[in-house]
């Protein structure tokens, strides 16, 4: 399966504005993708047959799909695996174009070939990032294939329609894979050209928007037959469990003695990791045959670290040190900032200021962290399920002093993600661990091992403010936020940048701009570095906007109610799509429109406003999904019941509605909200630990508690209909869930409960406030 | 050295007697359709059937399943259609996929001992096997789904 790998070709540096890079990135895939070339493709359809194939074996049109002679398309997958079944999603995309026979596409996940470009599964980006691209790709095959079947058929072109595999001409046709054996199929096409190709509307699409096919990767997962990373294997590997040290950064190993280890039979030996990245510092490997004995053995041998401050961190200094970045007006990065907020605020009739906090939550991906890592014809593979190789490969060049195109990445199904595999810091471990031995290494980490290594969702500290001027006029909102920053950990060139150059972390902000007219506006971004010094702040599905909006959504309903109005009826009168609000085309077309159709929609069919039983209420809460670029407009009205005696708050039923632009397949869109509100339910209520010494408290299932059955309460999610361009899918639905929840305890009680997870002892203590 | 059925198969495995039954079954038999998530019990990713029953193989020393009838993902149907993977594969039940078998596992027992389950029943039984991409909602109805087909005569 190796051989390609081409001569390195890393693009960077990156530019700045993640949106101007990704754009970049999509040109340059168009350009790249029309000249022919392109092993790894040809690779993937000839695993028996080790030659590339020629022209007349394989029509390759650009580097994302081949079609053979068999009239099989395979259609390349740069996307991680991880429960949104990008692969069909993509695949579906180039098929519908390409008038296939979806019973003869199939999906190959590629590994870290520079050719790709940008290798990042997250944000929801996927199908918006590659929907043109693979569309137009898809069109020019069918293009091609029309005119050499015309050919091959003695008709013309125009005679000739494409459908299902096959051109055809009046009662005479031609299969795909004939004409791959028989035409001249050698084209080339100028990224000008490509551009032109006009793709379908939306009556003549076959495959998008429509549940006309299941997912490609769904019968290996009932059968046990996928392949995780955790099942990767090869002929004489040996296992390592990691020791994890005592802090992230600062603990260097003083000593190590294995002689109750050694007792083990298996055991190999242990040995400190030099690790010239820096990336995982303190780690001592621990070998053996098998894994079990390797797990045992970890526990015997006995490591001696000198740790430094961060030992002593706790939960609270992480809180107290944000609550102090926020009080300082000094520092921190304006992403909003509207001359006047200061005076707004300074000759302001009425104020109000709240103050919003989140736990540390941890991923608890399923499949706990593990890769294997050999050296093999002189390039080092990694094999693991991972969502951002372009990131880790640079990391992982310096930690193996190798340059990067004698390093690939193969990719495997992701037993969850979530976020936690955009950091591939276990692949650095996994990797140094096979580089010292000399030998294959398959490290797997214990459940407590993937938690204590986590790159959690920091904690959080907001401060919102709002002010009202003459005529009880909305003059002005501030909003501060303070969080470990995950992109100045993993990605700093991927920072955003103010209009005074401050740097900031995108993803550890977007949310607080929200598309509410509020007069003057400031939002403040404030890196809490005790927090990354401590660990290694992680993306959590929908990263920011999953606790930014606690905050907006729950401020939103707060100052209703402080104005003594319905808090639909008062986003409402906010969500003009006036000013910078109004949407740009095509991603964010009707602006806060579009926010305002899912909360009235989602209102009316919630019941929004009836009668309710004592002790439930009604809450509600709506954004624009993760990030103002490419808006996913969702709205979540939530039932919750109460119990005064004992603060426990029980989710009966949750109504979600969201415009998420075209839907490329309705039954896996729905799955994808499902489990993002569902992902937002457990975070509200259940997922929240905390540091103490500088670690995560709760390490595995005992203390560390996720949503179950029993708790998943009725869902209801529509999506309205539209076709304007498709954007995110997989994480905007978490974003409403718990200002939602917490909106309805308001309702159902009286009771403002102001911190993430919502646990019943603050429900109890807020109960008691207000009475 | 412990003999045991799996399967349908005979095998003898080498792993000492207190090495848990999912590492003997994924590692030194090479089934890896059983998975690990916590390693103590907690998630039912590794749930097998001893004897039957649904068991968790992470915490199961392979010496305690001398002689017993073990059943995997993998032997749950001889052509993978058990009416259980049969509604999975009909409602697209799976995300990541990785707990699936798990909880495939778990539901056949289930359905062995309430062959109509009620919610609190699903709830009670599965409360023990987590799904992180919270696919509960499609698990509920798969289990309801392939109890209707089950009825139907279709599988033991």
């Amino acid at each position: 399966m190796n051989s390609g790998l081409s001569p390195h070709g890393f693009r960077a540096p990156y530019d700045t504005s993640r949106r101007g890079f990704l754009i970049t990135m999509i040109g340059a895939g168009v350009m790249l993708g029309y000249a022919r070339s392109g092993l790894a493709a040809v690779e993937s359809l000839t695993k028996e047959t080790k030659a590339p194939l020629s022209p007349n074996e394989l029509f390759e049109p650009t580097i994302w799909y081949g079609i053979d002679t068999n009239g099989v398309v395979t259609v390349n997958i740069i996307r991680a695996e991880m429960g949104q079944h990008v692969g069909t999603a993509l695949a579906r995309i180039v098929a519908d174009e390409l008038e296939a026979d979806w019973s003869k596409v199939k999906t190959l996940i590629v590994d870290s070939d520079p050719k790709w470009g940008l290798m990042i599964t997250g944000g929801s980006w996927s199908v918006w990032q590659s929907f043109s691209v693979l569309s137009r790709s898809g069109a020019a095959g069918r293009i091609a294939l029309i005119e050499e079947g015309a050919k091959l058929l003695g008709v013309s072109p125009k005679a000739c329609t494409a459908r299902n595999g096959a051109v055809h001409a009046g009662e005479r046709s031609i299969l795909y894979g004939d004409i791959v054996a028989r035409g001249d199929l050698r084209r080339g096409y100028t990224n000008e050209e490509l551009e032109k190709i006009p793709i379908k509307t939306r009556a003549d699409r076959r495959f998008i928007g429509r549940d006309t096919a299941q997912a490609l990767d769904i019968p290996s997962k009932v059968n046990g037959s996928g392949r995780y990373g955790l099942d990767a294997a090869i002929d004489g590997m040996i296992y390592a469990r990691p020791k994890i040290p005592p802090t992230r950064y600062d603990s260097k190993v003083i000593a190590i003695d294995d002689s109750a280890a050694r007792r083990i039979p298996g055991y190999i030996k242990s040995l400190a990791l030099d690790d010239p990245s820096g990336t995982n510092p303190g780690w001592v490997m621990v070998y053996a045959d098998t894994f079990t004995a390797a797990n045992k053995a970890t526990d015997f041998v006995k490591v001696k670290w000198e740790s430094g401050p961060s030992a002593k961190v706790s939960e609270r200094n992480l809180q107290q040190r944000a609550a102090e970045l926020i009080a300082d007006p000094k520092g921190g990065a304006l992403l909003v900032d509207d001359p006047g907020v200061d005076a707004a605020f300074a000759s302001a009739k009425r104020k109000i200021e709240r103050t919003y906090t989140t736990a540390t939550a941890m991923h608890f991906a399923l499949e706990p962290i593990n890769a294997l890592a050999f050296e093999k014809n002189g390039v080092f593979e990694i094999h693991t399920g991972n969502q951002w190789q372009s990131a880790i490969l640079p990391i992982l060049a310096k930690a193996l002093g190798r340059s990067q195109d004698k390093i690939v990445m193969r990719s495997y199904l992701l037993g969850g993600a979530f976020g936690r595999r955009l950091d591939g810091d276990y692949a650095v471990g996994a990797a140094l661990a096979a580089k010292a031995v000399g030998r294959p290494v398959k490290m797997v980490c214990t459940r407590a091992d993937d938690m204590r290594f986590d790159c959690p969702r920091s904690a959080t500290t907001q401060v919102v403010r709002l002010a009202w001027g003459d005529n009880n006029r909305i003059a002005a909102m501030d909003h501060h936020a303070a969080a470990g920053w995950p992109t100045a950990t993993v990605a700093p060139y991927f920072q955003g940048k103010d209009a005074k150059g401050n740097l900031y972390d995108p993803f550890a902000i977007q949310g607080a701009d929200h598309w509410y007219t509020v007069g003057l506006q400031r939002v403040r971004a404030l890196n809490n570095e005790l927090a990354d010094r401590t660990f290694r702040p992680g993306y959590l599905r929908s990263v920011s906007a999953g606790w930014t909006n606690w905050a907006v959504e729950s401020f939103m309903d707060e100052v209703a109610h402080e104005e003594g109005i319905d808090s639909v009826k008062f986003r409402l009168s906010l969500l003009d799509a006036t000013g910078r609000n109004a949407g740009s085309t095509p991603n964010s077309i009707g602006g806060a429109h579009r926010q305002a159709a899912v909360l009235s929609r989602c209102a009316q069919k919630a019941g929004w406003g009836s009668a309710m039983q004592k002790d439930v209420g009604l809450g509600i809460a709506s954004t624009f999904g993760q990030e103002r670029g490419m808006p996913t407009w969702v709205a979540c009205a939530a039932r919750v019941r109460v119990n005064r005696t004992n603060g426990y708050v029980t989710v009966e039923k949750m109504n979600i509605v969201i415009d998420c632009g075209t839907v490329i397949h309705p039954d896996s869109a729905e799955a994808q909200v499902e489990g993002a509100a569902l992902w937002g339910l457990s975070l509200a209520l259940h997922e929240g630990t905390e540091f103490v010494n500088g670690q995560p408290k709760d390490t595995n299932l005992d203390s560390y508690r996720v949503l179950r059955m029993g708790d998943a309460p009725e869902i209801d999610v529509e999506f309205l209909p539209s076709t304007e361009t498709p954007v995110g899918l997989g994480e905007p639905a978490m974003t409403p869930i718990a200002p939602a929840i917490g909106n309805a305890i308001f309702a159902a009680t009286g009771a403002r409960v102001r911190h993430l997870p919502i646990r019943s002892q603050a429900v109890l203590q807020a109960l008691a406030r207000e009475s | 050295m412990t003999t045991f059925d799996l399967n349908g198969r005979t095998v003898s495995a080498r792993s000492p007697d207190d090495t848990p039954l999912l590492w003997v079954i994924r590692d030194e038999l090479r089934l890896t359709g059983t998975k690990f998530g916590c390693g103590i019990g907690f998630c039912g990713a590794c749930t097998v059937h001893v004897e039957g029953r649904a068991t968790r193989s992470c915490i199961t020393p392979v010496g305690a399943v001398a002689g017993a009838r073990i059943t995997t993902i993998e032997g749950l149907d001889p052509q993978g259609k058990h009416p259980l993977q049969i509604a999975w594969l009909e409602l697209q039940v799976p995300q990541c996929g990785y707990c699936q078998s798990g909880q495939i596992m778990q539901a056949a027992t289930l359905l062995k001992d309430f062959p109509n389950p009620t919610d609190q029943d699903i709830n009670a039984v599965m409360a023990g096997s987590v799904c992180r991409c919270m696919t509960y909602v499609r698990i509920r109805k798969a289990i309801k789904l392939a109890a209707v087909k089950m009825q139907g005569g279709a599988h033991e």
